[in-house]
């Protein structure tokens, strides 16, 4: 299957840009570009719904919110100043180590294959609706208060006050 | 689609469960490196959809539709919470006119 560690690879790789590229722009490009390769990943789980909703929330929405945010707020004039080199030798030794720590952990773990065809069904919109609609009904309903909740504190946030700082 | 995808059968649950580990630390190395808080936050997007691939994984291996529901949770949260948070970056650029994070440190007192 090297068409997964491919597409496994890409991920990574446009992960990293993300991290490590100058221009914000850039870096929300390359987050688009590595919510598409999860997306990938999701068709090659059977999970169609959650690659629609990915494509659709993620890549659609929310980085569109980014990229209007990063154009409203004009981040040439000022370039941020780097940390120091250690603060970021600091970050990434210790993001390293973490990664690291993880892999020891799970090393000798063996989670097997898939089992059975029974699983062929899971990721379709028929079966997560019947459980969504039925066993997750609150929750799902109370995903729209917290909607209402965040609408209206972004609204809050956002409006300008007549010559006071805001904090 | 009514057979199991050839990836289940193939490529065994831990190789997701390493990949989803580095993209997870791709993503705190970015909230401990950069600067800028746009680029913090978008780590922390990087964090969260590491775990949501993980979450369907796991579903998709074990037959389990639970474990997408929690994903589509992830991302309606996931949703909202940049809503807010951005909307405090774009109040923090209005007062100092910069979202340098080193700059916003008279919380430390």
């Amino acid at each position: 299957m090297n068409f997964w560690y491919f597409l496994t690879a890409l991920t990574l790789l446009s992960a990293l840009m993300v991290v490590f590229a100058k221009n914000p722009i850039h870096s929300v490009l390359y987050l688009v570009f590595t919510f598409f390769c999860i997306s990938g990943h999701y068709v090659l789980l059977n999970a169609q719904f959650l690659m629609a909703v990915n494509i659709i929330v993620y890549a659609g929405a929310i980085m569109v919110l980014f990229l209007f945010v990063i154009m409203m707020l004009d981040l040439r004039k000022n370039v941020p100043e780097s940390k120091s080199n250690l603060t970021k030798l600091a970050g990434a030794v210790l993001g390293g180590t973490l990664l690291v720590v993880f892999i020891a952990a799970t090393r000798h773990m063996n989670l097997g294959n898939g089992s059975g065809a029974i699983g062929a069904q899971t990721g379709m919109v028929e079966s997560l609706g019947m459980i969504l609609y039925k066993d997750y009904l609150l929750p799902f309903e109370l995903v729209s208060v917290l909607f209402f909740v965040a609408m209206v504190g972004a609204v809050m946030l956002g409006k300008r006050e007549a010559g006071e700082r805001n904090f | 689609m009514q057979q199991l995808p050839d990836v289940i059968r193939q490529i065994p649950l831990n190789n997701y469960v390493w990949f989803s580990a580095a993209l997870f630390c791709i993503g705190i190395i970015g909230v401990l490196t950069r600067r800028n808080a746009i680029i913090i936050f978008m780590s922390i997007e990087l964090m969260l959809n590491a775990v949501n691939l993980l979450l369907a994984a796991f579903s998709s291996y074990k037959a389990d539709p639970a474990g997408q529901v929690f994903v589509f949770f992830i991302m309606a949260v996931a949703a909202a919470e940049v809503a807010v948070g951005l909307a405090i970056i774009v109040m923090i650029y209005r007062n100092i006119q910069s979202i340098d994070v080193g700059i916003l440190n008279k919380l430390k007192w």
